[in-house]
């Protein structure tokens, strides 16, 4: 289970013009009984993208608009990813291609998810949005280059805009480290505090009869 | 320097000493923390579910990793299980390996499982306070966004992805920044009718679905202690609504009268103990906040939503919004295609909106005491000819006291249709389903398209109000019920 690694990386825009764009537009429940990460990227927008025989809709959702084919940078309306903790969001966005979303903000839970599968939830301030929305609107196949050490984004007109990221998950990412190992290279320091604080808490014993 | 005392201390030196509830907790699970780094988290009890683990388990095994403290772990299967009768298999092949999957995972890792046949099965979040798991001035977390019903209890609880629960698993801890604060005070008394859902229903719409984003809820306020549990667990499940990870009530009298002799609460002197421990929980007085919002109790009414998110909603008397009245183009863009979705018109009353679902249950809204309001509601009556009324208690132990009581009987009676405990229609990943264009009223706590099934309506209310649009078959308004 390598650790996802990310330096940089360029692509055209798509639009997604919505505000509140929550996970269960993102992979509908129905997608959520899957025991594993993979194959989800049909599952992706699904209810937004297909009709109910599993044709695609007509005109088709921006994401199967051949305009905007193969590009992997989402510009999406603000508080993207509200809703639910299902990490199936993330792994359909990486499933379909997609590398990072631009929004004027994300929903707590989904940036978490994001961050560790390597998608990167790009918060601009709402000039900065409205110009990269009107560039992805016009199907303007110019690319837009993020580099994450840096933290910040090239426009197609030249522009290097910043980007607040954070610091922890940026040096995780740029060295494509594991934060698992990180946590358990605390090992003494865990040990300590269990020692110091054995809590009350115990889901194997119950305390008192019923 | 020692500790000043609050008489004595100046005042500066009093506020940055006064710690909030989440402070307090906060400083009490932080097991170190590098500079630059998130802190590293301790965690007194994580639960699991069928849906959001098993890619977990896979990771632990593909490095080779145990659970660390499966007795600071449990595990039920809640959503993706039918709530038809225990006795008849899963048909769905897909639910049924999960639930198979976690009975396996369960197993291999020695984590107690109450499964979808066991006398404590249940929604995730109706289970942890029914067993006395969930205790005050805990670090609780799961892999679902409605964990921040057990700040109820004064615990730090909130919603984790899959890796994070694997994280969890491997080190019972998490990375975690510090979360900032956000004081949520409900003066005065609700009006008749008036329930917790409607507080945390009218919040969400005053601040929408990303105000509390980074943020924790703490709920306090004269309304607000004047609650019971359940109710205060109705409003902490929807803090994730309102955009805040976790949400939480200090905990008191009546949380410790809940708490006491439930079967995992400690118990003789480590019960004395443990609740002067959690007396030292609330806001200290002067604790500062990073936002603050004040609600007056005695002004709402009962709430519905209209639109497809929980920030879409309206006193129940209120009309539908206008988007050429907004004056933000997203805004407007996002109302008029919630409009189109609901098929409603702006201005429109929402009262008399007829619905062809009325579901009452969920981790939000499917306690005993919830139960029992839509009970009394419907005694003796019929519901609305052509309605669809499910109730599905949130867990066993919720349906068997249901049935002591005899509101099964009456639910029966009424053309309610009684079932097994489980998440059910809220996220309708089982089966039970609205069809396309289909209408529901709903105590559960999520409106977005499709929630409750691809093409379906949802309006978000509290058990009162869809019970009473149960009989009528139209939203009604609970306070003009005989």
């Amino acid at each position: 289970m390598a650790a996802p690694k990310v330096e940089r990386f360029s692509s055209a825009l798509i639009p997604l013009p919505a505000e509140n764009v929550d996970t269960d537009q993102i992979v509908p429940a129905r997608y959520l009984k899957v025991v594993v990460k993979s194959g989800l990227a049909d599952a992706l927008f699904h209810d937004w993208r297909f009709n109910e025989d599993g044709t695609k809709k007509t005109p088709p959702f921006v994401l199967d608009d051949p305009r905007y084919a193969g590009r992997g940078i989402l510009v999406a309306g603000d508080n993207f990813g509200t809703g639910s903790s299902r990490e199936h969001a993330p792994w359909a966005l990486d499933a379909f291609g997609i590398k990072a979303v631009i929004s004027t903000s994300f929903a707590d839970i989904f940036k978490n998810n994001a961050l560790k599968n390597g998608i990167l939830p790009i918060s601009v301030d709402a000039t900065v949005h409205s110009q990269l929305m009107d560039v992805a609107r016009s199907g303007d196949a110019a690319q837009v280059s993020v580099d994450l050490a840096s933290a910040a984004l090239t426009t197609p007109g030249g522009a290097v805009v910043k980007f607040a990221i954070d610091p922890f998950a940026q040096k995780m990412l740029l060295g494509g480290l594991d934060e698992l190992d990180f946590v358990r290279s605390k090992e003494a320091d865990i040990e300590a505090h269990e020692r110091a604080h054995p809590g009350t808490v115990n889901t194997k014993a119950p305390q008192a009869a019923k | 320097m020692p500790p000043p005392r609050w008489g004595g201390a100046p005042l500066w030196y009093a506020r940055s000493m006064a710690k909030t509830i989440v402070q307090k907790i906060w400083d009490q699970h932080v097991v170190s923390q590098d500079e630059g780094a998130p802190a590293i988290l301790a965690i007194d009890l994580h639960l699991i579910h069928e849906v959001t683990s098993p890619q977990a388990f896979t990771g632990l095994r593909t490095r080779g990793l145990k659970v660390r403290r499966p007795d600071k772990t449990v595990a039920t299967a809640d959503h993706s299980i039918p709530t038809t009768p225990r006795n008849l298999p899963i048909a769905d092949e897909m639910a049924a390996t999960q639930v198979k999957q976690l009975e396996t995972n369960c197993n291999e890792f020695g984590i107690p499982l109450h499964g979808w046949e066991s006398p404590n099965q249940g929604i995730v979040h109706v289970i942890g306070p029914e067993l006395g798991l969930t205790q005050p001035g805990a670090t609780i977390v799961c892999g679902d966004s409605h964990t921040a019903t057990h700040g109820a209890f004064g615990a730090l609880a909130f919603g984790i992805g899959t890796s994070e629960v694997e994280m969890v698993l491997a080190t019972q801890c998490l990375l975690q920044r510090t979360p900032k604060t956000y004081l949520v005070r409900v003066d005065g008394k609700l009006q008749k009718g008036v329930s917790a859902k409607d507080i945390i229903l009218a919040l969400i719409a005053r601040i929408g679905v990303g105000g509390g984003t980074g943020h924790v809820f703490e709920y306090a306020g004269e309304a607000i202690r004047a609650l019971s549990m359940e109710e205060r667990m109705t409003i902490c499940n929807m803090s994730i609504e309102g955009g805040a990870r976790a949400g939480l009530v200090a905990p008191d009298e009546t949380t410790f009268a809940y708490l006491k002799g439930r079967p995992h609460a400690p118990q003789g002197a480590a019960w004395d103990e443990a609740v002067a421990r959690w007396k030292q929980l609330p806001s200290d007085p002067g604790a500062t906040y990073d936002k603050e919002i004040v609600i007056d109790a005695n002004t709402l009414e009962p709430m519905v939503t209209y639109g497809t998110n929980p920030g879409m909603g309206l006193p129940i008397s209120g009309s539908v919004p206008d988007p050429a009245t907004e004056s933000d183009p997203a805004s407007a863009r996002a109302l008029t295609r919630a409009l189109e979705y609901m098929d409603l018109t702006a201005g429109q009353s929402i009262l008399n909106q007829p619905v062809n679902t009325v579901f009452i249950g969920s981790c939000t809204n499917g306690r005993i005491s919830d139960l029992r309001i839509a009970a009394a509601v419907l005694k003796g009556k019929h519901v609305a000819s052509g309605v669809r009324v499910m109730v599905v208690p949130g867990s066993a132990d919720v349906k068997r006291q249901a049935e002591r009581e005899g509101l099964d009987t009456i639910f029966r009676d009424a053309g309610a249709d009684w079932r097994e405990a489980g998440c059910s229609m809220c996220i309708a990943m089982n089966g039970d389903q609205l069809a396309p264009g289909e209408y529901a009223i709903s105590t559960s706590n999520r409106n977005f398209e499709g929630r409750q099934g691809k093409g379906g309506r949802t309006f978000l209310a509290s058990p009162l109000t869809a019970a009473a649009t149960a009989l009528s078959g139209r939203i009604t308004d609970p306070r003009t019920l005989a």
